[in-house]
């Protein structure tokens, strides 16, 4: 099982970088992940983002589709972009300890 | 990783190599092949050989007798399948299907044209199930199986999109998928296969989709969109779920309530279905027209497919409406009888507002939404404003699936040339049934099989970038779930320029509501021109 290492804290991941265990999940982990997601500081706007994406999967056991978190973080998905290069459902529920959706997406 | 630059991955070389076939075996290049399926995964499905490994490792963890495993499996398939050991015999080598592959066309590896990926089982076959091949060896075109051989069909087989453009030039009609579908099944015998697919298959076992999605999310992402179409239109359309006594059943991609832009594609179902007053139902058990299974074995196929059918029952409905997906429908028209059929407990389809008999789809109870939709127009039952769409100069890509697997040709055009002003064909040589393949299909969608897919839809994005350059098109039109997830980055990554949507968005776009409030936007809500 890959591993990813950042400031001496070591997480199991998947192939892609993604956290194993979602439970493991808070804040620090959320920045150490960042850092593997160009995305150099976690600012007050990157937060809205992966909150809102941490508080509904942890009602629903996935991201939502991507039209919903434009709608409910009041960001554009260009903006989005720019906060998570990766995009919504790569890079930012990377940082959020979210799984990578998989099928036709 | 960086990814490749096109003008590096455009440097073809099509002059076959030195070495004598076979030469050496596969070389698992980052970029080029997938992750493996990850143990969980086939540990829920029940799947054989479950273990920590990746393609480039030199230990693939197989079984001690995997070899007596495989090849055992080939002579089950064999008796099983006379499709089959036809494919394996009937093959004279003349080429036709050779330039015909889109991997082919994108890699020049002469293993990636169909005649020489066959040829991969077909040596292995001769070698233990024909007279000539047992005694004569290498000499009538035999070899062992050994493990650099299965780790060829991983890499060969894995790189198959099973589109089937190749079975349209054969003479003798070979269908090259199925050589596809067994070579994985085989595989798949050992613990071989790749985590794109068997992770959707484990979800969809588990929550109805490939991903994932549970009843209360589902329901949730239904709400949703009907709360987007009110704020747009100033009508409220009802999604119902599970709801027993509807005349229709509806299945969708799942996609289409997760990515984007298939959403989109979701609002115009719901827009055009409300107003043609249809009585139908959504499902979140059966809440996948996908179908990955496909990708594995004959076996998962008919597990995830009888969901669609176990509800169907279930809820009481006469027929299946289904949704712009692509292999969905390879399944259902021609595998479905014998998988889970005949679904003597439905009705031959009929629509409820024409009356039209879709005889066509008699054998499996499923209707396309194209073919719904685009009988709704044809009598004239929707009031459409093209104009609406003029921000669009729009082409048509086939998916292979719809297009080789059911003949859905002309449906989609009709809605598009109802929906739309500016709507141009890609050549001829790359539409209908000779559609090239977005490189992507089959479960190869994988981010990290990047440069396999750019290569493998290079030739769909060269048609595309010639109607851009022609006929200023911006908008590719599509009806497959594996094409709006793969073709938005492929055309931005060859043309440039040119956005990805359903048919039914432009139709969503297009259709005047009955009661509806003027629209300040299209579904995208970006300003109509």
């Amino acid at each position: 099982m890959p591993k990813y290492e950042h400031d001496g804290r070591i997480y199991e991941v998947d192939e892609d970088g993604f956290l194993q265990e979602p439970d493991l999940w808070n804040e620090t982990v959320a920045r150490d992940f960042a850092a593997s997601e160009d995305v150099p500081e976690m600012t007050d706007a990157h937060w809205v983002v992966v909150n809102y994406l941490r508080n509904y999967y942890l009602q629903f056991g996935i991201a939502p589709m991507v039209r919903k978190v434009v709608k409910e973080t009041g960001f554009k998905l260009t903006q989005i972009y720019e906060l998570f290069p990766s995009g919504p459902a790569k890079g930012a529920c990377k940082v959020a300890g979210l799984p990578k959706p998989t099928g036709c997406v | 990783m960086a990814e490749p630059k096109p003008d590096e991955l455009v440097q073809i070389d099509y002059a076959p190599p030195h070495a004598p076939w076979p030469g050496p075996g596969a070389q698992f290049r980052k970029g080029t092949y997938s992750h493996a399926g990850a143990a969980k995964n086939l540990k829920y499905l029940g799947l054989p050989n479950p273990r920590d490994w990746q393609p480039p490792d030199a230990d693939w963890k197989l079984p001690e007798n995997w070899r007596e495993i495989v090849i055992q499996g080939m002579r089950e398939r064999l008796e099983k399948y006379r499709s089959f050991r036809l494919f394996m015999d009937i093959c004279v080598r003349c080429g036709a299907c050779a330039d015909k592959c889109h991997f082919y066309l994108g890699t020049g590896d002469p293993r990636n044209m169909p005649v020489l990926r066959a040829e991969l089982l077909r040596s292995v076959y001769r070698r233990y199930f024909t007279p000539a091949g047992r005694a004569l060896g290498r000499l009538a075109g035999a070899r062992d199986l050994t493990v650099d051989v299965l780790k060829e069909w991983f890499y060969y087989f894995y790189q198959c999109t099973e589109c089937r453009r190749c079975s349209v030039y054969c003479p003798f009609g070979i269908d090259t998928a199925e050589v596809t579908m067994v070579a994985r099944e085989l595989l798949n015998l050992v613990g071989c296969n790749i985590n794109w697919i068997v992770e959707p298959v484990a979800n969809c076992q588990r929550t109805g989709n490939h991903l994932g999605i549970q009843p209360h999310g589902f329901k949730d992402t239904l709400d949703f969109a009907v709360d987007e179409i009110a704020e747009l239109t100033g009508i409220r359309v009802e999604a119902s779920v599970n709801r027993k006594g509807a005349e229709i059943l509806f299945v969708a991609p799942s996609a289409d309530f997760y990515g984007t832009p298939h959403y989109y594609t979701l609002l115009g179902y719901l827009m055009v279905l409300h107003e043609a007053r249809v009585d139908y139902t959504f499902s979140a058990y059966a809440s996948e027209g996908g179908n990955f299974g496909m990708f594995v074995s004959h076996e998962l196929m008919q597990r995830l497919n009888a969901k669609i059918y176990a509800e169907a029952r279930r809820l009481g409905v006469k027929w299946v409406l289904g949704g712009e997906c692509g292999h969905m429908w390879r399944v259902l028209h021609q595998y479905m009888n014998t998988l889970n059929g005949p679904p003597d407990f439905l009705e031959p389809p009929v629509s409820p507002v024409t009356g039209t008999v879709f005889s066509n789809a008699r054998s499996a109870c499923a209707v396309h939404i194209c073919e719904f939709t685009a009988d709704l127009v044809a009598h004239g039952k929707l009031r459409l404003e093209p104009a609406r769409n003029d921000r669009f100069a729009v082409t048509f890509h086939d998916s292979c699936n719809t297009a080789r697997g059911m003949g859905l040709l002309e449906e989609p055009r009709l809605l598009l040339r109802a929906a739309c002003n500016r709507f141009f064909e890609m050549p001829e040589n790359t539409i209908r049934e000779r559609t090239l393949c977005c490189g992507s299909g089959a479960g190869l969608g994988g981010d990290e099989n990047f440069e396999t897919r750019m290569r493998g839809g290079l030739p769909r994005a060269a048609a595309v970038r010639q109607v851009k350059e022609a006929h200023g098109v911006n908008l590719l039109a599509c009806i497959c779930a594996i094409d709006k997830a793969s073709l938005p980055k492929l055309l931005d990554y060859w043309v440039g320029g040119v956005e990805v949507a359903g048919v039914h968005e432009l139709v969503g776009n297009a259709l005047v509501i009955e009661g509806e409030k003027p629209r300040a936007t299209d579904l995208r809500g970006e300003a109509y021109v």
